[in-house]
């Protein structure tokens, strides 16, 4: 799930022509560092929502639990429909 | 007019604002020398002018000699080495770094004109902007240099792209490409070109409801109406640390986050960085922010995170607080009390005004959701839109006007000569906003007399978000309405009906949604996107966005009696 998430943020929010970021990891900081901003957030959980067949609730949606993939994946781990027995 | 306004009037003039900057009708009058070097020669040059923050969290200050300095050397670069001539359009399209607010000053003066543009513009946006102002030269970073790049040959005037932290030696940079690190050219001298009150000083580019973005265009006079409502309405004062959380993009973010607090002399605060309530308290709380300039969307923002994490900061600093940008209402104005015990002061003002003109003023009692009463030095009105007759029935709705002349109104709207003219209507300067006035002369805001729609404070044009999406291969056709938002006022909703052989899914619509926004921006990216048959249109073929708003709203749409279809 992290390497899909970080793959779709740097296809989709970060330009490949531009230089001057440190690469991206787990653990940059999205909201806080601008490369995704409270407007961006909006695609990136409808992202979310369709690629994990879930729904994550407006209130959750906060500016801290999308701050880093780590705590996108905590979040959507979170809304997953438990498995096993 | 009232008695107790007249009286106000006479005593608060623009005249004050040259009395105090010690100008005199005819003198020369360059903002780039008023906000940094005339501290230095009056003995405020160890003052500190700007304490910038990253978003890593490092603290950087500037002295106005500093800022004196760096300006300078900007100055010095762009007119002996990137043959920046008076007058060129020069963009400025980089994050909020400490470069952009000494590059602003330097390109000013040059006798230069500064186009600030918003960062996170898509590559549609920035063309848009930069090809009708004709821009010679953009300074930006490496992070926004690969937009540029595709934009570039679109664009036949733009002579140099000025890089702030290109690779040591400009390794990387190509043909037209030049680099400059500030810190290494600081200059304590520089002549600064000898414009005047009427000189052409800064471009600003807003949305309208049909056609491209219209630019703005103000003269280094504005000054006299920034200088005096920063020190009036926003109360600045010398021990103050003022903190403006505008982007200078926006108007916002150059009238009173650069140009207002710096002729004053005034410490501000910097932040580069997202939002989050937690860094932004972490802002105020740090450097006892004492004089606060937010958004209404901002303060919603942070009511939705309660009132724990202002209780966990100490914010006894701020004494003052105003807003602007869209309308405040009530709940968010009395948060406001409860929260950090200040009531929000709202202010009204446009791209076009280029100062405040209706506010309300430190010690006027607050009705919370009125956007205060004029400025003393400035004439408002409610007026009938077809005629710009003043409405003198109380609690009438009408379109807010201004009279002109006042120091900071924009002078023309660049190549649109038209449009400019299409703004006055019987001696009056008219908004385009709905408002009404009550009984005790405060303002009350009642919505926009166009299709513009105002997202977080920010003005996005639907035509220009109907164009972007008409790029997009599955799409026919398209309108953009404004969505009512319990947060952003509003936000974009789109209307699409598809090509033959496309079909609605919520992987196109997210395609569509990114779509917009890597050519546009954030803001114009459509929220919520319907797909539809076809479009409501009237009889020529316009597209009906208030009969789509309408049905949106749950409300009639009037006389649709040349409407065809829907």
């Amino acid at each position: 799930m992290k390497e899909l998430i970080l793959d779709y943020i740097k296809r989709e929010y970060l330009d490949a022509d531009d230089a001057g970021d440190a690469p991206l990891t787990a653990d940059t900081p999205l909201i806080s560092s601008g490369i995704v901003d409270s407007f961006s957030m909006v695609s990136l959980k409808r992202f979310l929502e369709k690629q994990y067949a879930i729904r994550i609730p407006d209130e959750e949606a906060t500016p801290q639990a999308f701050d880093t993939v780590t705590s996108i994946v905590g979040l959507v781990a979170r809304h997953l429909p438990k498995t096993g027995a | 007019m009232n008695l107790h306004d007249a009286r106000r009037r006479r005593r608060l003039s623009w005249e004050q604002a040259k009395r105090d900057l010690g100008y005199r009708d005819g003198d020369p009058l360059n903002l780039g020398r008023l906000c940094a070097d005339r501290h230095v020669d009056e003995g405020r040059g160890e003052r500190v002018a700007l304490i910038h923050e990253d978003h890593e969290g490092q603290v950087r200050r500037y002295t106005f000699r500093d800022l004196m300095e760096l300006s300078n050397g900007w100055a010095r670069f762009l007119s002996d080495q990137a043959s920046v001539c008076q007058l060129d359009r020069v963009c400025l399209f980089l994050d909020r770094t400490p470069e952009l607010y000494a590059a602003f000053l330097g390109i000013l003066k040059t006798g230069a004109i500064a186009e600030p543009l918003f960062p996170v513009f898509g590559e549609d946006a920035l063309t848009a902007r930069m090809l009708d102002s004709g821009a010679a030269a953009v300074i930006t970073s490496r992070r926004h240099l690969g937009k540029l790049r595709r934009t570039r040959s679109r664009l036949p005037d733009l002579r140099t792209v000025v890089v702030v932290d290109a690779e040591p030696g400009g390794q990387g940079l190509r043909q037209g490409e030049m680099a400059f690190r500030m810190e290494d050219h600081r200059d304590a001298r520089f002549s600064a070109a000898a414009t005047h009150a009427e000189s052409p000083s800064v471009l600003h580019y807003t949305s309208g409801t049909t056609g491209a973005p219209k630019g703005a265009l103000h003269v280094h006079g504005s000054v006299f109406a920034q200088y005096l409502t920063s020190k009036v309405v926003l109360d600045i004062r010398d021990d103050d640390v003022y903190w403006c959380t505008a982007d200078p993009g926006w108007v916002t973010g150059t009238s009173y986050g650069i140009i207002g607090p710096w002729s004053l002399g005034a410490t501000q605060v910097v932040l580069d960085g997202g939002f989050s309530s937690e860094r932004w308290y972490g802002t105020i709380e740090r450097h006892r922010v004492s004089v606060w300039y937010t958004a209404p969307t901002a303060i919603r923002m942070l009511m939705k995170d309660g009132l724990d994490p202002v209780r966990r900061r100490d914010l006894s600093s701020l004494r003052h607080a105003c807003s602007v940008g869209e309308p405040l209402n009530p709940e968010a104005v009395r948060w406001g009390r409860e929260a950090f015990g200040l009531w929000f002061h709202d202010t009204f003002w446009q791209t076009e005004t280029g100062a405040i003109v209706v506010t309300n003023l430190p010690g006027m009692p607050v009705k919370p959701g009125s956007m205060g009463r004029p400025f003393p030095a400035v004439e408002a009105a409610i007026v009938e839109p077809g005629t710009g007759v003043p409405i003198a029935e109380a609690g009438r709705v009408g379109l807010l006007a201004i009279r002109p002349p006042w120091p900071s109104l924009m002078r023309a709207y660049w190549n649109n000569t038209a449009a400019y003219y299409g703004k006055f209507l019987n001696g009056w300067y008219v908004s385009g906003d709905r408002a009404s006035v009550d009984d005790d002369g405060y303002f009350w805001f009642c919505g926009r007399d166009d299709d513009v729609i105002n997202t977080a404070g920010h003005l996005v044009g639907p035509f220009e978000v109907e164009s972007a999406l008409l790029e997009h291969p599955a799409v026919a056709e398209s309108a953009a309405i404004g969505k009512p938002d319990p947060v952003s006022l509003e936000v974009v909703k789109a209307f699409v009906a598809l090509r033959p052989g496309f079909e609605a899914s919520e992987e196109l619509e997210l395609d569509i949604m990114n779509f917009v926004r890597k050519r546009l921006s954030p803001l114009a990216m459509p929220q919520e996107i319907a797909f539809v048959d076809r479009l409501p249109k009237t009889g020529s073929g316009k597209i009906l966005r208030r009969m789509l708003r309408a049905r949106e709203l749950g409300q009639s749409a009037g006389d649709l009696s040349t409407m065809d279809g829907g």
